[in-house]
């Protein structure tokens, strides 16, 4: 198995299993499929005290297979019904990657709705744990369809609040904001100095000017290099231990 | 020990226009659909629906049953979205207080112990703040924090669901999640429990551990035996959801005619 036939969808986990790199032993929130795969292959690499779940209430320290609960299978080391779960955002003990709807050029996202909030033109599931995650402990995205319909001049509704806000709001409370990456199916972006998401590298592929066009919003790429591709170790793992049924490509199309 | 069962039929005698109503279970799990479907038989309106919402609050918006829902979110797990909740926001028809789900269980906490507020630093910097403008942040005394207030919510009744309970209700959950419905009934003036099965109370611990019985019998006012209650959601390790009638539920809202078929199917209790 060589490293160069990896699809997107491999270049994805892998950089999504970046995202836990020096995590520790903290809580993984994976929401999807790739983000779910990428935190797996983190712990079976180079995070191996990171902790999982199956989804629902427990902690996994062998998951389950991928889109199954415990009851599938797997070892249960912990519990964590949904009353834990906010008790453990609250210590900061957790590191989420979850979705975007939307999201602006601070890492504003929206998963409430679209449109005017008070009679919306398209009601998605709410904002859901997005202001506690964001206000709590680390907080990633994954986006699996680089969009000028994701990637918007302003958000419909701040769900997870993005770094200008965190940096407008008055006293300490917000100290534990903390935004990492964006992971998407064209690039990985991080923020600069004033909180502005920029290109930090570029999928194997995919070329500059593809993901600005892709973005709506104008977007630095002027130091992206170009993202890692799998190591044999981790395509080994990806296709025969962790999703042997290629369900990584549903989201992502190669 | 006062015996507090009671029928189904006996449900809508309790409920008045205009109440504010909890309902238990988490999404589409352990939702205490018996007894929904005894609110949806009753002829009250104008109610505040407070729940982290699932097909008991596509029913109720519906029906036309609901002024004001406060919720952390609403979805049918496996179907992510409830298309008559989207049909209810989308055309205007109910008001909202949306809140992140730890802000929802901080207000629950703040309405079982009476408070008129607990601090939450969720909520912080989001747009839940500007679509509740009603909203207050409060200062610490301590340090230069600033917290939301988040008002303790207090209901007129909650709706819950357990695996078994004794006739004196207390109630037990035999499932891997209690969700909150310990805190609904404690932060309700009035608490109906339904299960799956009514047993002596020395049974509830003859094969399940003392810490599966959430719900204290002071914290509740009735109790009904309703097997299969939480028909179509889930109820482990009793019975999972039922993801045909629950695609079905979801199918129904595209057409007005398939949706009174399915309604007049669920209220006769056909789903099952």
């Amino acid at each position: 198995m060589s490293a160069t036939d990896a699809t997107r969808a491999e270049v994805c986990v892998v950089a999504c299993a970046d995202a836990w790199r020096g995590s520790g032993e903290i809580l993984a929130h994976a929401v999807g499929i790739v983000p779910t795969i990428g935190a797996r292959l983190a712990k079976l690499t180079f995070e191996p005290d990171l902790v999982l779940t199956d989804g629902d209430c427990f902690l996994m320290s062998e998951p389950p297979p991928l889109g199954r609960n415990a009851s599938a299978g797997g070892t249960i080391e912990s519990w964590a019904p949904f009353r834990r779960v906010f008790e453990i955002l609250a210590t900061g003990r957790r590191h989420s990657m979850m979705g975007a709807s939307q999201i602006d050029r601070f890492g504003n996202q929206n998963i409430s709705s679209i449109g005017d909030w008070r009679r919306p033109t398209r009601q998605l599931i709410g904002v859901r744990g997005a202001p506690g995650n964001t206000a709590n402990h680390r907080v990633d995205y994954w986006v699996g369809g680089h969009s000028t319909r994701v990637f918007v001049e302003a958000v419909d509704v701040v769900s997870g609040v993005g770094n200008d806000r965190a940096r407008a709001q008055p006293g300490g409370a917000l100290r534990f904001h903390d935004l990492g990456v964006v992971v998407t199916d064209l690039a990985v972006l991080d923020y600069d100095a004033e909180g502005r998401l920029k290109v930090r590298s570029l999928h194997p592929g995919v070329t500059a000017a593809e993901v600005a066009e892709s973005t709506g919003f104008a977007i630095d790429t002027g130091s992206a290099g170009t993202t890692r591709l799998p190591t044999p170790e981790e395509l080994e793992l990806i296709r025969t231990v962790l999703d042997p049924q290629g369900l990584r490509d549903k989201e992502v199309r190669s | 020990m006062a015996d507090k069962t009671m029928q189904l039929s006996d449900v809508a005698s309790h409920v008045r226009s205009g109440m504010t109503v909890g309902i238990g279970g988490w999404g589409s799990r352990r939702k205490p659909m018996a007894l929904v479907r005894e609110l949806l038989r009753s002829d009250a309106t104008d109610l505040t629906v407070v729940v982290f919402g699932g097909p008991d609050v596509g029913l109720l918006c519906a029906a036309g049953k609901v002024k004001r829902l406060v919720y952390g979110f609403v979805s049918l797990d496996s179907i992510p979205l409830d298309p008559h909740f989207r049909a209810a926001r989308e055309s205007g028809t109910i008001a909202t207080t949306e809140y992140d789900e730890g802000m929802f269980v901080t207000a629950l906490r703040a309405g079982a112990a009476r408070m008129s507020f607990l601090p939450s630093r969720a909520g912080l910097g989001s747009d839940v703040l500007a679509m509740n403008p009603e909203l207050r942040t409060v200062a610490s005394p301590y340090d230069d924090d600033v917290y939301v207030a988040v008002p303790g919510i207090r209901m007129d009744l909650a709706l819950i669901h357990l695996n078994r309970a004794d006739a004196a209700g207390n109630g037990q959950y035999l499932g891997p999640d209690p969700y909150f419905d310990d805190l609904y009934a404690m932060a309700a003036d009035r608490c109906i429990m339904s299960v799956e099965r009514i047993v002596p109370t020395e049974e509830l611990t003859a094969d399940a551990a003392p810490q599966t019985l959430l719900v204290g019998r002071m914290f509740v006012s009735g109790v009904v035996e309703a097997p299969g209650g939480a028909h179509f959601t889930s109820c482990d390790p009793d019975y999972g959801r039922d993801e045909a009638v629950q695609r079905e539920y979801a199918e129904a809202a595209r057409d007005p005619g398939t949706w009174a078929a399915f309604e007049q199917r669920f209220l006769a209790e056909g789903t099952r």
